[in-house]
């Protein structure tokens, strides 16, 4: 059975039925296929070799870390010894998916949606970045009118009011009846 | 077996609070199982701020409820839009959607419902039999059983989730990893603090379940690919005839036992004995074709399975202390704020917590079979609520809600890198899962690690002398080293029939 493209199924009933001859976790991959029939193509092997690089340059990292950390042995085990453990097991695993690099098919490509989620994180740094100065509010009617007019394409009137809406009903909750310490501007 | 705090724990249950949490649970639960997109373990992870303010039972119950709650509604999805809400009903849908189009919608969600009910109670039934047996066995684990068993656990989580084997266990390592961040339990030292007050103290498990499950999952989902919900038809009929309920009685019975068995293996849980199920019920059947056509058995098994899965995955952690799977991690991390260690002496200190989690699931129960027979209707009419309007309410909640925890605004930029990082790993395909569970289990794993290699003085192949801890490191092994000779196997076997031809 074929991982399943948009042409191949939707017409039928008898689709995507499991086949005997399928294991489990086989099985599993095709239901995870089957809940993400919309997703984007897979990534090329330039982003698998960038991932596996970037895993093991995380454990290497880790390796030097524990090190200075002061490894111990093995009666005796140190504070390094443990992430050391680890941090050499996270190079190899990390070296052996360089070589499945090109077989990267359970990776997505990046496309212009995610911008979207860029635009979506940067709605929440700009949050984090003001909320100490002017209170929680105004960067909360912003950020919930970004994501539904720009990330959710809806209409101006919709999401002037739904921000105001949801934004009033926090401070209800939050600050009028739980009275919680967040830092507040009214 | 001494009775008495079963009996207790319903007098827990019948408290007022803890009757209102669960009815809250359970109806959180149904909802986000009908609403695609946020799964179970996000939505857990989302409300975990909420729980501190509660008491360590009532959190448990709600959360639990939250948990079957899911399976119930993610059935409805299935049926109706061929949608599935949750993964554990992903199977549903090939039989379930098949009987909607023949206009037998109704049927198909009221076996379900019926079927989850069983399945569901059978399997707490079960579970208090099985667990006080379990945790009796456990009590004289020492380290070296722990250190095998936390492995164990962690291996086998990784190799059945869902995406690529080597990538869920690299992310089990960079959970691991993030784990020692903070002060060393032993020595005191400081350990990838980088001089940073607020990491000293270690990285809050809040933060992390509720960036890479919650914000993770948002993020992921701004990239449209959930098909537009249509508004489906009203549902006519949910009671099933008599005949209907005949022909899936056996289907049910059988999913309710296998469910229940392969949700207490780690990693098994509720998707893979919906698809074990469904399954079976296919190979027993005298006609298979049937199957994938609108065959009721192919309803009935896989969710009577995923529900009674979803109540004995509670078993691993009440009992060994050991998550079966990323959900069970996000409670045991909020176990473990509320104070409570869960492990083999949880059923005889905590008799109350114990048996109050386990017997607020009978009433989840019966309150959800309410809410998917006669209340069916008003979940569907949920689905006309836009994905693009929950978003920005979830991320404020999320924002907000981990800023509670220790008023620190610090906390909010970790939710924020880590919903960066749970996007980053589902777009490359990396599991999150695997990562918050062995970050949850990776100072008990250290710690045992530790003390086992000064009992034996250093001497590893200590480990294997003990019996117990022995066969649980063969089992480690055998998992670790068998996928790999398999595929070896079949690289031989076809290059050899490439020479043939």
């Amino acid at each position: 059975m074929t991982v399943p493209n948009g042409t191949e199924r939707g017409s039928g009933t008898d689709d995507a039925a499991p086949q005997e001859e399928l294991s489990i976790s086989d099985a599993i991959h095709e239901v995870e296929a089957l809940e993400h029939e919309y997703r984007p193509p897979a990534a090329g092997t330039l982003t698998g070799v960038l991932t596996a690089a970037a895993i093991v340059l995380l454990g290497v990292a880790a390796l030097i870390g524990s090190s200075s950390l002061g490894i111990g042995s093995a009666s005796e085990p140190g504070p390094g010894t443990w992430p050391m453990i680890i941090s050499i097991v996270l190079v190899v695993l990390g070296a052996v998916l360089l070589l499945y690099a090109r077989r990267n098919t359970d990776a997505e490509k990046f496309s212009r949606g995610s911008w979207l989620v860029l635009a979506g994180l940067a709605s929440m740094v700009g949050f984090v970045l003001v909320i100490e100065v002017i209170g929680f509010e105004i960067p909360a009617v912003l950020l919930c009118f970004v994501w539904l007019k720009f990330l959710g394409r809806e209409s101006w009137r919709m999401s002037v009011i739904t921000s105001l809406a949801v934004v009033a009903g926090f401070y209800l909750v939050f600050v009028a009846a739980l009275s919680v310490p967040i830092p507040h501007l009214f | 077996m001494d009775i008495t705090p079963v009996l207790d724990g319903f007098g827990v249950v019948m408290q007022p609070t803890n009757l209102l949490y669960c009815l809250i649970g359970v109806v959180v639960g149904m909802l986000i199982g009908v609403l695609p997109g946020l799964g179970p373990a996000a939505t857990i992870a989302i409300l975990l701020p909420v729980t501190f303010g509660i008491e360590p039972v009532t959190a448990i119950i709600m959360l639990a409820g939250i948990f079957y709650g899911a399976q119930y509604g993610g059935t409805i999805t299935s049926v109706l839009l061929r949608l599935p809400g949750e993964a554990s009903s992903v199977v549903t849908v090939f039989d379930g959607h098949a009987l909607a189009r023949q206009g037998k919608a109704g049927t198909a969600l009221g076996v379900a419902a019926i079927g989850s009910f069983i399945g569901g109670t059978v399997s707490i039934i079960a579970l208090s039999v099985v667990a006080p047996l379990v945790a009796s066995f456990a009590l004289d684990f020492g380290p070296p059983e722990y250190t095998a068993l936390a492995l164990l656990g962690i291996l086998l989580v990784s190799t059945v989730s869902s995406g690529h084997r080597l990538k869920a266990i690299i992310a089990a390592c960079v959970g691991l990893l993030l784990a020692t961040v903070g002060r060393d339990g032993f020595t005191s030292a400081e350990r990838f603090t980088f001089d940073n007050l607020s990491l000293a103290d270690g990285i809050d498990f809040v933060p992390i379940a509720m960036g890479l499950f919650g914000l993770g999952e948002i993020l992921y989902n701004l990239e449209e690919r959930h098909r537009a919900a249509q508004t489906p038809a009203t549902i006519a009929n949910v009671w099933p005839s008599r005949k209907d309920l005949r022909q899936s009685s056996g289907a049910i019975g059988r999913g309710s036992v296998l469910g229940f068995f392969l949700g207490i293996l780690p990693g098994g849980g509720a998707t893979m004995s919906s698809l074990v199920a469904y399954a079976v019920e296919k190979r027993r059947a005298k006609d298979p074709s049937r199957f994938g056509k609108g065959a009721i058995e192919g309803v009935a098994a896989p969710e009577t399975a995923n529900n009674a899965a979803a109540t004995s995955s509670f078993i691993p952690l009440l009992t060994l202390g050991i998550p079966a799977n990323a959900t069970m991690a996000v409670i045991f991390g909020a176990l473990l704020i509320q104070g409570v260690s869960p492990g083999p002496q949880l059923v005889s200190e905590e008799p109350e917590l114990f048996w109050g989690v386990v017997n607020s699931m009978y009433l989840g129960n019966i309150l959800l079979l309410i809410m998917s027979i006669p209340l069916v209707g008003l979940f569907v009419r949920i689905l006309r609520v836009r994905a693009t309007i929950l978003a920005p309410i979830t991320v404020l909640i999320t924002l907000i809600g981990v800023y509670t925890v220790n008023n620190d605004v610090f906390d909010i930029v970790l939710v924020i890198v880590f919903g960066a990082l749970g996007y980053l790993m589902k777009k490359l395909g990396f599991d999150p899962g695997p990562l918050v569970l062995a970050f949850v289990l990776g100072s008990l794993l250290e710690e045992s690690l530790r003390r086992s290699l000064l009992i034996f003085d250093g001497d590893a192949t200590g480990f294997f002398t003990r019996p117990i801890s022995g066969t649980l490191l063969v089992a480690f092994v055998l998992v670790a080293v068998l996928p790999g000779v398999r595929a070896l196997l079949r690289r031989r076997s076809e290059s050899r029939t490439k020479e043939q031809v």
